[in-house]
């Protein structure tokens, strides 16, 4: 028998099977709690309520969260930095970490170009916000793989190019993995040794197995060419290669273009697709052509490949997610059939991908006007930092810290691998607040002319103090 | 074949510089089927005849059968545009969101968001989200099925299945009532081995709009305290089953009071017509803090290798309406008057068919509740309505209400009439009243 509940209302309870608008909320609540009180006694009686209630099964108390045996993930290698950096109260920390571009001023930075181009989209009041196709922006699609592989282009000409619009670099790494996975014969991909912290895991989850190319050199901060070829050459054929376009991340160490032109022999002739990860076109030298010139090389030859493509660094658009994956196909006809493949794996993902970004990137680069501007403001970024790494190594000359600096002249992009090791960046975080990976890459793009001394000496220290 | 600029490899053979497949890497790639949702779409696209009607994918419509961008996401683009959005602030405003959405879904007055127990995190939309708490099911539950109502939106099919995670049903809608078949849901939840995880539509169920009474809603909450069952809820409607939203958020109340730890996937595609932006929120309610920081560094690593973030405009939109007092006013008033129409449209179009002299029983237009009626047509009679009347539907059946407006209800009652006059059969089984 139910325990005589003592509230005032105990005596409204209605039965369960009563229609609910004649329960008001405390009744209802009441009747809650009432199903999971236990009978401790036949012969209970309300007096002992107190000492015989317990929790029955079906109540909340027993229940432990079926994720009780979860255990907390470890930070990303890489966020974790500005997580870390977020943390320190000192005045004169600096943040080398996260590759995002930064201002003389240390600020970010919103392009004009984008700035108007967003006002643009706003103020269209004909614009809507419904669900984009599942392969994205139409006009994004088409003016992502000229800008890509060249506006004339016989690959796009001839209808061969898929490209489907994904989130950021990330997603199309992942959307590209994810097909390759499914459908391509041969489940390994070589990354380089070393690649940005997430490739791997990225392509582990996709479904494909992973190894690496030797790609960096210790000894002399450049290319272990020798140790590519060797690599790749001993590939399986047909195997998988990650390749970065241009501004390798994290070394900066690039291939000179007739190194490209002999990797691509190599890889042809082996039958080894190519997959290029895009993420700094026109960050590198400032020129987007130039930039393109690798990707450019694979597609002239008639051959497949697939490529990565992220907006996030050269238009500042890191937030929006804006990226495009391009699969260039022998045939039209196999395109299209590719495509509606690649829609399969994005359907059960996120369903399509976001409108904002993808139409700002679509604005500018359509409009005349607007992407010579576009080209103006990236071109400012990339010189700002290469401003950025001569001032570095005079600095570290003028100081005379022993080492020869030169790699941070000739590696390309926003990072530089300095070579120092793990201990070394410890104690240049401990010592002097400076926030960088602790394989000793720095983002060029956080320093300015007034923190390069505080740069400078903490190297020194480090290299003179620390073995 | 190959030379190595002054290195230790020389071979004379000729080059082969070109890729020497010639018939590509795909050959073998055969083309996918389409969409069954969105292929709708694209078919009614195609079609030039004037009278065409889309009732495919569930995307809201005036009355002139137009996309609507609310007033009140207006307001909040004005206030965010161009200003500058620093990536260090990533994170809090990704954590706001994802409070305001627990508090949307839970209450405000939530207990269990004030003690720090959702794990939340921001996702792509309603299909993010599910996939987000499907790996994270399959990663911490390996071999564990999830069991989807029979039949559900069918892209959940997908999303678990992508995640590696197996399927189960359990029974939900009755073909002949065109309504629950509760007795068979109990017995399939009392059925399942115990802690089983269960997807449900909190409200306005995709695609049959049926959905369980209140009462219905405690007792099988009452039930799964028994079994231990897994809560997962799917909320895409908020707002457009009953116009309320805390109404609409009801079964979630319940099993919430009943101290369930469920999970929950929201998405703001159309109660705040950000359909294109993806906003949407995953929550997993733990038993503590700290078990919450863990599952959510957990669903962090799994959107990692993803797409790292979610787009960022979208989340700052929804942040602004639900955190400024009048923009959130303007919003659930917004949603009133989308979640009328619709229920008019149902009123107008039942009384149409009934006015022509339908054979058929067509209370459930009217029963049903959300932007979906499951019509209760047959693959047949929807390839009709498709090839002589222009007008789309999916092949289950289920019509897209927000498609239906004042200038077209008449003529697509008309063209249901003429497709289902002579359905006899069908009117025999009908007309055995329950």
């Amino acid at each position: 028998m139910r325990p005589q509940l003592t509230s005032p209302d105990a005596h409204s309870i209605a039965s369960p099977s009563s229609p609910s608008s004649a329960i008001s909320a405390s009744d209802r609540r009441l009747n809650a709690l009432v199903r999971h009180l236990v009978d401790a006694s036949p012969a209970m009686d309300s007096q002992n309520l107190k000492d015989t209630v317990s929790a029955s099964p079906t109540s909340g108390f027993h229940a432990d969260s079926v994720f009780a045996h979860v255990v907390r993930a470890p930070e990303d290698p890489i966020l974790g930095v500005t997580v870390a950096y977020n943390k320190d109260p000192s005045p004169v920390k600096l943040n080398l970490g996260v590759g995002a571009y930064r201002t003389e001023e240390g600020k970010p930075l919103v392009l004009n170009v984008v700035r108007r181009a967003e006002q643009q989209i706003v103020n269209d009041r004909a614009r809507v916000k419904e669900y984009l196709p599942i392969v994205g922006l139409a006009d994004f699609n088409k003016l992502s793989a000229k800008l890509i592989l060249g506006a004339d282009s016989p690959a796009i000409q001839e209808n061969r190019v898929t490209t489907v619009e994904c989130l950021s670099g990330t997603g199309s790494l992942r959307v590209g993995g994810e097909f390759l996975a499914r459908h391509y014969h041969q489940r390994t991909i070589y990354i380089p040794q070393p690649t940005w912290g997430n490739h791997p895991k990225v392509f582990t989850i996709a479904g494909l197995s992973v190894k690496t190319y030797r790609y960096y050199d210790p000894a002399t901060r450049g290319l272990n060419f020798q140790g590519l070829l060797e690599d790749l050459g001993s590939a399986p054929s047909g195997a998988i290669v990650l390749l970065h376009a241009c501004a390798h991340n994290p070394t900066g160490v690039d291939p000179t273009v007739q190194q490209w032109e002999q990797i691509r022999q190599l890889m042809r002739s082996k039958a080894l697709l190519p997959f290029f990860d895009s993420a700094y076109q026109g960050f590198a030298s400032g020129s987007l052509d130039a930039d393109a010139q690798s990707v450019r090389m694979f597609v002239a030859d008639g051959g497949e490949c697939l490529v990565a493509q992220s907006y996030a660094k050269n238009m500042g658009l890191y937030g929006e997610r804006v990226g495009a994956l391009s699969i260039v196909c022998k045939t039209a006809d196999i395109a299209s059939r590719v495509e509606s493949q690649v829609k399969l794996v994005v359907r059960p993902m996120y369903s399509n991908p976001p409108i904002h970004g993808a139409s700002i990137v679509a604005t500018i680069l359509k409009d005349r006007d607007m992407y010579n501007e576009w080209t103006i403001e990236l071109k400012a970024m990339a010189d700002r930092i290469i401003s950025m790494r001569h001032q570095l190594f005079d600095a570290l000359r003028a100081k005379g810290t022993p080492g020869d600096w030169s790699h941070i002249i000739k590696q390309i992009g926003m990072f530089t691998f300095t070579g120092l090791n793990s201990e070394q960046v410890a104690f240049m975080t401990r010592e002097y607040h400076i926030y960088m990976t602790s394989d000793g890459r720095i983002s060029m793009a956080g320093l300015s002319t007034r923190t390069i001394p505080h740069l400078t000496d903490a190297i020194h220290a480090a290299v003179t103090g620390v073995v | 074949m190959w030379r190595f600029m002054g290195g230790r490899f020389s071979r004379s053979t000729r080059c082969i510089s070109s890729s020497s497949r010639a018939f590509g890497w795909w050959e073998h790639v055969s083309p996918a089927p389409k969409d069954p949702i969105t292929g709708v779409t694209e078919a009614f696209l195609a079609d030039t005849n004037p009278n065409k009607i889309n009732l495919g994918v569930g995307a809201y419509r005036d009355d002139q059968g137009k996309p609507v961008v609310l007033q009140c996401v207006r307001n909040a683009e004005a206030k965010i545009a161009a200003c500058e959005f620093l990536e260090s602030n990533a994170a809090a405003v990704g954590s706001k969101l994802v409070e305001e959405s627990a508090k949307l879904a839970y209450g405000t007055q939530a207990h269990v968001v004030k003690e720090g127990r959702v794990a939340g995190l921001q996702a792509l939309s309603g299909t993010g989200a599910c996939r987000l708490f499907a790996e994270l099911q399959r990663r911490f539950y390996p071999g564990s099925p999830i069991y989807l109502p029979d039949p559900t939106w069918s892209n959940h099919h997908n999303i678990w299945r992508d995640a590696q995670v197996p399927e189960r049903s359990f029974r939900y809608y009755n073909p002949i009532t065109k309504g629950l078949d509760f007795a068979a849901l109990m017995d399939d939840v009392k059925t399942a081995p115990d802690g089983s995880f269960f997807l449900f539509h909190p409200c306005a169920h995709n695609p049959t709009g049926v959905d369980p009474t209140e009462e219905q809603w405690r007792e099988i909450s009452y039930q799964f305290k028994v079994k231990n069952h897994f809560p997962f809820f799917d909320m895409a409607y908020q707002g457009f089953a009953t116009g309320d939203l805390d109404m609409d958020a009801q079964a979630i109340r319940i099993f919430l009071e009943d101290g369930h730890l469920i999970g929950c996937a929201q998405s703001f595609a159309k109660n705040m017509g950000l359909y294109g932006h993806r906003v949407g929120c995953l929550s997993v309610l733990c038993a503590d803090e700290k078990q919450a920081v863990a599952v959510k560094s957990q669903l962090q690593q799994i959107a990692r290798s993803m797409y790292s973030n979610p787009p960022v405009h979208g989340i700052l939109l929804v942040s602004t309406i639900l955190n400024d007092p009048q923009t959130k006013a303007l919003w659930v008033k917004e949603v009133k008057v989308m979640a009328n129409r619709i229920q008019l449209m149902r009123a107008t179009l039942r009384e149409r068919l009934e006015d022509l002299g339908s054979p058929l029983d067509w209370e459930n237009i009217t029963n049903q509740v959300g932007m979906f009626c499951f019509s209760g047509l047959t693959p047949d009679q929807v390839d009709r309505l498709v090839r002589e009347f222009h007008i789309y539907m999916t092949r289950d059946g289920r019509i897209s209400i927000a498609g239906v407006t004042t200038s077209n209800v008449s003529y697509l009652a008309s063209a249901i009439h003429e497709v289902t006059k002579y359905d006899q059969e069908a009117s025999n089984i009908y007309n055995i009243s329950i």
